[in-house]
């Protein structure tokens, strides 16, 4: 018996290459930061931009940084790509979020209910933990957990929208897709996205 | 009497520092009510430490300084995270307020609180111990320009030298 069978689930249906390519294809100046694993692999490889910081390290930490960024920035729609594992990692940075109430902080989760990056391990939502309604209990204004086509395209204008803080945890089905990588260092990402964001005031 | 928890209320205020986070502390409960009470700083109480690095982050992202306040025992919480810091060269600003070191009475805090200042440095950290009252205020200026102008990630050790050693019973 799998873990999906024990939680009594659905099958997973939608490619994270996919969902990632809606969300960018009219970013615009939309901020964009990605969680370590598959996210940020995906994110580079559909559409690297100035305006996307990736991680690939301090799992747990995509969230705050969505959060430290929409706080500075409240004009700027900020979107958090991040995977199951990694947001679970810090959960409590949830009601952390809810708390402060940012409307322009959109998170979406791609749920593959596994740990893609390690070798495919269940994760603790292929048990049964619901991203959505954590994050609809710690007090997101919009939050859902997203099972399919239909349910993705209705949710897509929220998600891009400046009516949050919002959580969509995105079901896709379990890839190991090839990727690119982001182009350079942290040191390098976290000064182009400065310098794209803050233009000269960069450099103060 | 030096009022040192308001000399680092005014020296975050000087600095311009926009988003403050937080796991409270007794020794800075203080400094946690003015910022509360501040209107242009924001006061974010975390779940964990940890978060607080992330925000900072996010926050220079965004072209806004940030600080940390913490615990020495919520140290142990950040240390992957201070990855971010060397990683990325975020300039970073945290406040410790020390337990277990002089005369600590709660065994529990003893074996973190004796590894903070060591792991803060392995972690690449600047760390700068202050002891007297009429230190807070120079110390913190001192870190200000580590953190934002060298762009080194800071931490003031608040000892209980300084906080006094919390009494129990
Ligand atoms: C603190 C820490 N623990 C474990 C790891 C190893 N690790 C790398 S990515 C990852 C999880 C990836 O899972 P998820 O966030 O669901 O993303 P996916 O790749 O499945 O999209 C783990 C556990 C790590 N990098 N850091």
């Amino acid at each position: 018996m799998t873990p999906r069978d024990r939680a009594g689930g659905k099958t997973l249906n939608l490619d994270r290459r996919e969902v990632v390519a809606r969300l960018l294809a009219d970013a615009g100046d939309l901020l964009v930061i990605t969680g370590l694993g598959s996210s940020t692999w995906d994110c580079a490889t559909v559409m690297d931009r100035d305006l996307n910081f990736y991680l690939r390290g301090a799992m747990g930490s995509a969230s705050s940084i969505g959060l430290g960024l929409a706080l500075a920035q409240p004009q700027r729609r900020v979107l958090v790509i991040t995977g199951d594992a990694e947001i679970m990692m810090t959960a409590g940075a949830l009601a952390t979020i809810g708390a402060q109430g940012p409307k322009n902080l959109s998170i979406v989760v791609l749920d593959n209910e596994c740990y893609g990056e390690t070798g495919m391990q269940p994760s603790l939502t292929a048990f049964g933990a619901d991203l959505g309604a954590m994050a609809a209990a710690a007090g997101f204004k919009l939050a859902e957990t997203i099972w399919d086509e239909a349910a993705l395209t209705r949710v897509l204008p929220a998600i891009l929208g400046r009516d949050g803080p919002a959580l969509h945890a995105v079901k896709v089905k379990a890839e190991n897709y090839p990727h690119a990588m982001p182009p350079g260092d942290g040191t390098t990402l976290k000064d182009r996205f400065r310098q794209a964001l803050l233009g000269p005031d960069a450099m103060a | 009497m030096t009022d040192w928890p308001k000399d680092i209320f005014d020296v975050l205020k000087e600095a311009d520092i926009r988003q403050v986070s937080h796991v409270p502390d007794a020794g800075q409960a203080r400094l946690i009510e003015m910022l509360d009470a501040d209107n242009e700083i924001r006061a974010i109480p975390l779940a964990t430490e940890l978060e607080g690095i992330g925000i900072a982050a996010g926050a220079w992202l965004g072209g806004q300084r940030a600080a940390l306040l913490m615990q020495s025992s919520g140290v142990g919480n950040c240390i992957n995270a201070f990855s971010l810091l060397k990683n990325c060269r975020f300039p970073f600003l945290c406040v410790v307020s020390m337990r277990g070191e002089f005369g600590e009475a709660n065994p529990w805090q003893m074996p973190m609180g004796q590894a903070t200042g060591k792991l803060l440095e392995t972690m690449g950290l600047v760390v700068t111990w202050v002891h007297r009252p009429e230190d807070v205020r120079p110390t913190m200026e001192a870190a200000v320009q580590i953190a934002f102008a060298a762009m080194n990630p800071v931490a003031v050790v608040l000892s209980q030298r300084l906080i006094g050693a919390k009494s129990y019973g």
